[in-house]
């Protein structure tokens, strides 16, 4: 008898045992894949910076899971980023927050569907990169939603009628959203009275800022990147034309350009799920950690690979992914769970069906002084 | 009045090019070589003078003086240490050495300043703008225009009033000659390769003002385009140079403006392709028979 109740308290103590180091946090490894040298370097170092705030909170604060961050980079590179997908499989990575910019991610993702590798990518937003594949999912809107978003809060907020279009007719991302905002206008009783196009290498934009001044465009919308866009204002400006621009999430960053006169992008518009001057608690705990941490302002890139990171983790603990398991066992575990959670993160209230795509409302700031500033 | 402001526009732009094409041109009719590196040694001149403006916060006339001063001595260094050695070899040597140099300038460019474009300033040259009714003349393009001319009467009264000018002349016309004749032909063409890339680094400031973007790859297309420019008004001569600068910048602006902003780029070669094919020397450039 005495025997037997030995045994039974040992036996409780083995299991209390096992049960404290089942306490130990399951060590998670995400592989961030963006551009961290190169043109597109501000976006890549944004979402790595943003990523690695979360990492640093989630790690500091216990619980299920230990983020251990493998950073890698693409150069904003079709090619070089199947290099550093693979260097990231190799150093052990389960998923992949990435890549940061779309035309890398259509590339890495397609590569991912075939080894059954997920992605949660912070900000490429291309329709291609989630088509026709199951295990990309993205945390921004998509372009065609971001073009059709801008439409609606035009026409919303009745900034005006009369519209010009500039766009890059070899970027796939300029296509994109161009596509749906002319589609949507219209459909809102938008006139767009003039559309130009222009390559990656124009820098000069006289033409086509004269015929959006001749047309008598209220409004500028430029689905592009900072660069152009930046000669577009300052072409504007030399004409003394002063339209309202309406940009979308490449217009980010224009006011971190070296040297750039912020005056000339005073009351520019864009589309953004994040500004750093919003009030609230958790931006503002973001924004001094990353202010703290590297010395600059976020950009809602950093924000969307903030939410990557957290969303990542509700995932996997929905999903009940363990630090051993293979990247493709992983996948489809995550595919699943991330259509049944919903993450409240800095860019909004996230929830996702099959296609990836994410649903959240869309918002859009002002620059006032040099500074973003939510509402109108 | 729109037509007036594109016709601005496109000699603004044109005398880019042409300041650009006299580089290309001056260095293929004297050292008988198309440099392919003078883009990017436009866009160190830029940088230079950025670093100036910006950084070092030097006066603007002494900050382009100093590009000029960099450019002038990066030019002559390139010379002698890429192109120099290979006088005697085959041309497509020498092509591909200048390609190489490109290449070797930009990411050298790269490394230094880094991928991230930065702003040219060009509070220094935004005087007032001129505003005639509905027209508005930014001052960089004035200034362009202005610096264009000026240098097209410079260099024409350079290369047939001084002796260092006629000595140019000759090299271009027959190499040899000019050697028996006493004339040093290494320094003339050191000389060439000094002022073709203290004229770069002036295109390279005047691009910036009126284009204010600055990143490694800057250079490259108005390079191209230039290049384009030459041959389009007859490389080898310094006159062509001009008129097919001016031109090219007309014809690309009224592509955009009239025809499509989405084939600018496709009608400005294609233009150069029909010249070529019409009259291969070039505009004003004059057919070379060769005695084979």
């Amino acid at each position: 008898m005495k025997k037997l109740i030995a045994l039974a308290l040992a036996l409780v103590l083995a299991l209390t045992a096992c049960a404290a180091f089942a306490e130990e946090p399951i060590t998670l490894k995400i592989a961030h894949i963006g551009p961290t040298t190169g043109a597109a370097a501000l976006y890549g170092l944004a979402t790595q910076h943003g990523a690695e705030i979360a990492v640093d909170e989630i790690n500091a604060a216990g619980g299920k899971y230990r983020i251990e961050l493998i950073c890698q980079d693409d150069e904003h590179n079709v090619e070089k980023v199947i290099n550093a997908y693979n260097a990231a499989l190799d150093a052990g990575a389960q998923m992949i927050l990435g890549t940061t910019t779309s035309k890398p991610c259509e590339a890495a993702g397609a590569q991912g569907y075939t080894d059954r590798v997920f992605f949660l990518t912070p900000s490429a937003s291309s329709t291609a990169v989630i088509e026709d594949k199951d295990n990309v999912f993205q945390v921004c809107f998509t372009d065609p939603n971001q073009g059709a978003a801008s439409a609606q809060y035009i026409a919303d907020h009745k900034l005006g009628t009369k519209v010009a279009v500039i766009y890059n007719n070899a970027d796939v991302y300029s296509t994109g959203i161009r596509d749906t905002f002319v589609e949507k206008g219209a459909a809102l009783g938008l006139e767009i009275v003039s559309e130009e196009t222009f390559t990656d290498e124009t820098t000069d934009f006289t033409v086509q800022v004269g015929k959006a001044q001749e047309a008598g465009a209220e409004i500028v919308f430029l689905p592009m990147y900072y660069t152009p866009a930046s000669l577009i204002l300052k072409t504007a400006a030399d004409k003394n034309y002063k339209p309202i621009f309406f940009g979308v999430d490449g217009m980010d960053g224009i006011l971190s350009v070296e040297g750039f006169d912020t005056s000339l992008a005073e009351g520019v518009m864009l589309l953004t799920p994040f500004v750093a001057t919003a009030e609230d608690e958790k931006t503002q705990n973001f924004v001094s950690k990353y202010q703290a941490k590297f010395g600059e302002t976020p950009i809602q890139f950093a924000a969307d690979a903030y939410d990557g990171i957290y969303i990542l983790v509700a995932a996997a603990e929905k999903a009940g992914i363990t630090a051993d398991m293979a990247p493709e066992e992983a996948c489809d575990l995550m595919i699943a769970a991330m259509k049944e959670i919903e993450v409240e993160g800095l860019t909004g209230t996230m929830t996702w069906d099959e296609s990836g795509a994410v649903t959240k409302t869309p918002m859009a700031a002002t620059i006032v002084n040099g500074v973003y500033v939510f509402g109108d | 009045m729109i037509f007036l402001d594109h016709l601005i526009n496109g000699l603004s732009l044109g005398s880019i090019y042409a300041i650009i094409a006299l580089g290309y041109t001056m260095v293929y009719g004297i050292a008988k070589m198309l440099n392919f590196a003078h883009g990017d040694v436009i866009m160190v001149g830029a940088y230079i003078a950025f670093c100036g403006l910006q950084y070092w916060g030097i006066p603007p006339v002494l900050a382009i003086l100093l590009a000029m001063v960099f450019c002038t001595l990066l030019g002559v260094t390139i010379e002698g240490f890429a192109y120099r050695p290979l006088r005697q070899a085959t041309s497509l040597a020498v092509l591909i050495t200048a390609i190489g140099m490109s290449y070797l300038l930009q990411n050298i460019a790269l490394m230094i300043w880094g991928a991230n474009p930065k702003s040219f300033p060009t509070t220094f040259i935004n005087g007032s703008n001129i505003r005639l009714g509905q027209l508005n003349i930014s001052s960089a393009t004035l200034i362009t225009i202005l610096a264009n001319v000026v240098i097209m009467v410079t260099l024409t009264l350079f290369t047939s009033k001084t002796k260092l000018g006629k000595a140019m002349r000759c090299v271009s016309e027959d190499r040899g000659a000019a050697e028996l004749m006493g004339i040093n032909v290494n320094r003339t063409i050191s000389l060439t390769f000094a002022i073709g890339s203290a004229l770069a680094a002036i295109a390279g400031v005047l691009l910036c003002s009126s284009y204010p973007i600055l990143q490694p790859t800057t250079g490259s297309m108005p390079g191209i385009k230039a290049f384009t420019a030459a041959v389009f008004g007859g490389i080898g001569s310094i006159p062509g140079a001009m008129l097919g600068g001016i031109l090219l910048g007309l014809i690309e602006i009224f592509g955009k403006a009239y025809i499509s902003t989405e084939l600018g780029d496709a009608i400005v070669f294609a233009v150069l392709i029909i010249v070529l094919l019409v009259k291969p020397a070039g505009l004003l450039g004059k057919p070379m028979r060769e005695k084979v």
